[in-house]
């Protein structure tokens, strides 16, 4: 497993695109929000943690259906599923390469952009928290959705249709975190249903993934 | 020990291509497949491997005994040669790159990124692959395709060298490997009849 | 005989054969006797007017939109644990189904809510609950539409409705405590016993939520029949291709005589 996390990092640096697509289209669509909305910044406050969030959705999107498509093209999938390396352990790997890859740099980015949309300083620490706790679940719900249209020529709109939906509970828990700290109510409870629903995601959807996977091989 | 198929039946997509396909391979042993295209060598490698379950029939071996080589190359134009190597030793827990490396004579190449090499040069460094899994039974899908006729010695060298190891080897080909009592397995013969290609939608149509 | 013997093609289109016209004409009824009672021989409510009576399309319609995804939930279960096609091709067939109860259940909700809240759409939770279902069918069917190995399709499909299953009913609770909302309780809460809907609204209801139930079940068979039979089609011409190529390539020479 370490071996494989190893290789997906190096090839998303060699490669380029991996870290920083992602960032960029999450940098470009906040810098663009305020040109669509006014430079009020009241506005801005009251819809920053919303933008954030859906930013960081979308972002992670961009490079879902990279995760599997390549090493499918390639042949390396087969041989992957041939491996002594169960496919649960290659899902959750390609997972988590993913989140290091996408979602990780999108937490450390969203301080300084919350910033730059005038998010009030006391939402700062529920929005970082929550992105920190809630991508992992944006990687491994995305990396299932990979799996299921993998075999497909024109996977990467489908793609985005049959995962959005399922990022629906994150987003609104993230969102509403990031909403009550801006308004000091407390942040708790939104925060741990989504570790909850990370959790649960993280233990249980690689399954589903690797049966995905593995009916798309046969 | 002896891999051996009974009456297995495979499928590619929707349709039973192959059925009653029965052979036997001793270690030691290598068996070619032969058989226009389409008539479903890739399929029979592929349910040996364990990527397509079988439909029925049985074979004697499991799925992690054999070392599957694909049709494509399976490498990552950014790793470089020893990188490819070292990330598949590791995947299957070996640690003898050094072995692979002079069977297809790859350590000039050694830190050459993938994409910087020819079709053959990238050919062999999949092939070297195969020694780095560990495993007996070696199902090969075409190998031999864009090696140069030193490159194909070499090959044939290392499945030879497989071979008297205990190693066991199908491989399907068009070219002579001048390997010696190796028996060639016709693939046309089992192509599937429709008695067999047995499908719940053509239960009225049948009757 | 145990139930599974439905599950085989030839037996489900002879059952299925015998089941439709019953069953279409029993729908046709209830739905007729239903809709026609409720808009024009009840009373008009005194606060909503005669705006109430849409409820005969609203709340059936809502009811089958959650009961067809229920169905292909259990549908999906079957063909992956016992492999019966029919099952899975019954999902298949009702997804557009359910799809369209969905659409008149937001159409009919919408339109209900303009007099009634003054606006045609609010996100409120069983709003936004119905509109993420809405999107669940949809990824659905774009699946099936995706894909062209039959087998393959219904597998992959079969898995997407599984863990849509758990994650529409995670939304469902989520939505719950993101926008307390605007809608109604339920008209017809099964547990309490009790009802928030006079009788003289209610029986008409029950016809037309019963004949919309049967709709459901006929459109499905018929749908599913239509689907059996393109497989069957499907079946039969690639025996023929089969069929075709079993002559040609034993004509050539065998390029590689056998040792």
């Amino acid at each position: 497993m370490i071996a494989l996390l190893r290789r997906d990092l190096a090839l998303a640096i060699r490669a380029g695109g991996g870290f920083g697509l992602g960032l960029a289209f999450f940098l470009i669509l906040c810098i663009l929000v305020p040109f669509g909305v006014g430079p009020d910044s009241g506005t801005l406050a009251k819809i920053a943690p919303g933008i954030l969030w859906v930013g960081a959705l979308l972002a992670c999107l961009l490079s879902l259906d990279r995760i599997f498509q390549l090493d499918f093209e390639d042949g390396t999938l087969d041989l992957l599923a041939t491996a002594p390396l169960p496919l649960e352990a290659v899902a959750t790997t390609k997972a988590l390469a993913h989140w290091i890859t996408t979602g990780l740099p999108l937490t450390l980015a969203a301080a300084p952009l919350g910033q730059l949309l005038n998010l009030p300083a006391a939402a700062m620490p529920a929005l970082v928290l929550g992105l920190a706790l809630g991508t992992p679940a944006l990687s491994v719900i995305g990396t299932f959705g990979a799996a299921l249209t993998v075999g497909l020529k024109r996977g990467g709109l489908l793609i985005s249709l049959l995962v959005l939906p399922l990022y629906m509970p994150t987003l609104l828990f993230g969102a509403d975190a990031a909403r009550r700290g801006a308004e000091g109510l407390e942040t708790t409870t939104p925060l741990l249903l989504m570790t909850g629903i990370s959790a649960a995601s993280l233990a249980l959807l690689p399954f589903a993934t690797a049966a995905a996977l593995r009916m798309n091989l046969r | 020990m002896e891999f051996s198929a009974q009456n297995l039946a495979c499928r590619r997509g929707d349709a039973v291509v192959l059925s009653e396909v029965t052979f036997a391979v001793s270690q030691g042993e290598a068996l070619i497949l032969r058989g226009p295209n389409g008539s479903g060598k890739t399929t029979l490698l592929r349910c040996l491997a364990g990527l397509t379950p079988a439909v029925s029939g049985s074979l004697s071996f499991s799925p992690d005994d054999v070392a599957y080589a694909a049709h494509a190359d399976g490498l990552k134009a950014q790793l470089t040669v020893a990188e490819t190597l070292r990330f598949w030793a590791q995947v299957f827990g070996t640690r003898r790159i050094e072995a692979a490396l002079d069977a297809f004579d790859l350590r000039g190449l050694m830190e050459r990124r993938t994409q910087t090499l020819s079709a053959g040069q990238k050919r062999r460094l999949s092939l070297a692959r195969l020694i780095l899994t560990g495993r007996t039974l070696w199902a090969l899908d075409e190998p031999t395709v864009s090696l140069d006729t030193s490159a194909v010695a070499q090959f044939a060298a290392a499945v030879r060298t497989h071979l008297a190891g205990g190693g066991a080897a199908i491989i399907a080909t068009h070219i002579d490997l001048g390997l010696r009592d190796a028996a060639t397995l016709d693939i046309g013969q089992f192509r599937a009849t429709q008695s067999v290609a047995h499908d719940p939608f053509l239960d009225e149509a049948l009757s | 005989m145990s139930i599974w013997k439905y599950a085989n093609p030839t037996q489900f289109m002879r059952t299925s054969a015998w089941l439709l016209p019953g069953l279409s004409v029993l729908a046709a009824l209830c739905v007729a006797t239903g809709l026609v009672w409720g808009f024009f021989f009840t009373p008009d409510d005194f606060r909503q007017g005669s705006t109430v009576k849409i409820i005969y399309l609203h709340v059936p319609s809502a009811l089958m939109a959650i009961n067809a995804w229920l169905m292909m939930l259990v549908a999906s279960l079957i063909w992956l644990i016992r492999r019966h096609h029919v099952s899975a091709l019954a999902a298949k067939a009702a997804a557009p189904v359910g799809l369209v109860m969905t659409v008149i259940a937001l159409a009919t909700g919408a339109i209900w809510g303009e007099p009634m809240w003054g606006t045609y759409w609010a996100w409120d939770p069983r709003l936004t609950s119905f509109l993420i279902l809405f999107l669940f069918y949809l990824g659905y069917i774009a699946l099936w539409q995706a894909i062209e190995t039959q087998d393959t399709a219904a597998d992959l499909t079969s898995v997407l409705c599984l863990v849509g299953s758990v994650f529409a009913l995670l939304s469902r609770y989520a939505v719950n405590f993101w926008n307390q909302g605007l809608h109604q309780g339920t008209s017809v809460p099964v547990a309490t016993g009790e009802r928030s809907v006079a009788d003289v609204f209610f029986v008409p209801l029950v016809f037309s939520m019963v004949g919309f139930g049967l709709l459901f079940v006929a459109l499905v068979l018929l749908r599913t029949r239509t689907e059996i039979r393109s497989r069957r089609l499907h079946a039969l011409l690639a025996r023929e291709r089969a069929a075709d190529t079993r002559v040609a390539p034993n004509t050539p020479p065998s390029e590689s005589p056998t040792s």
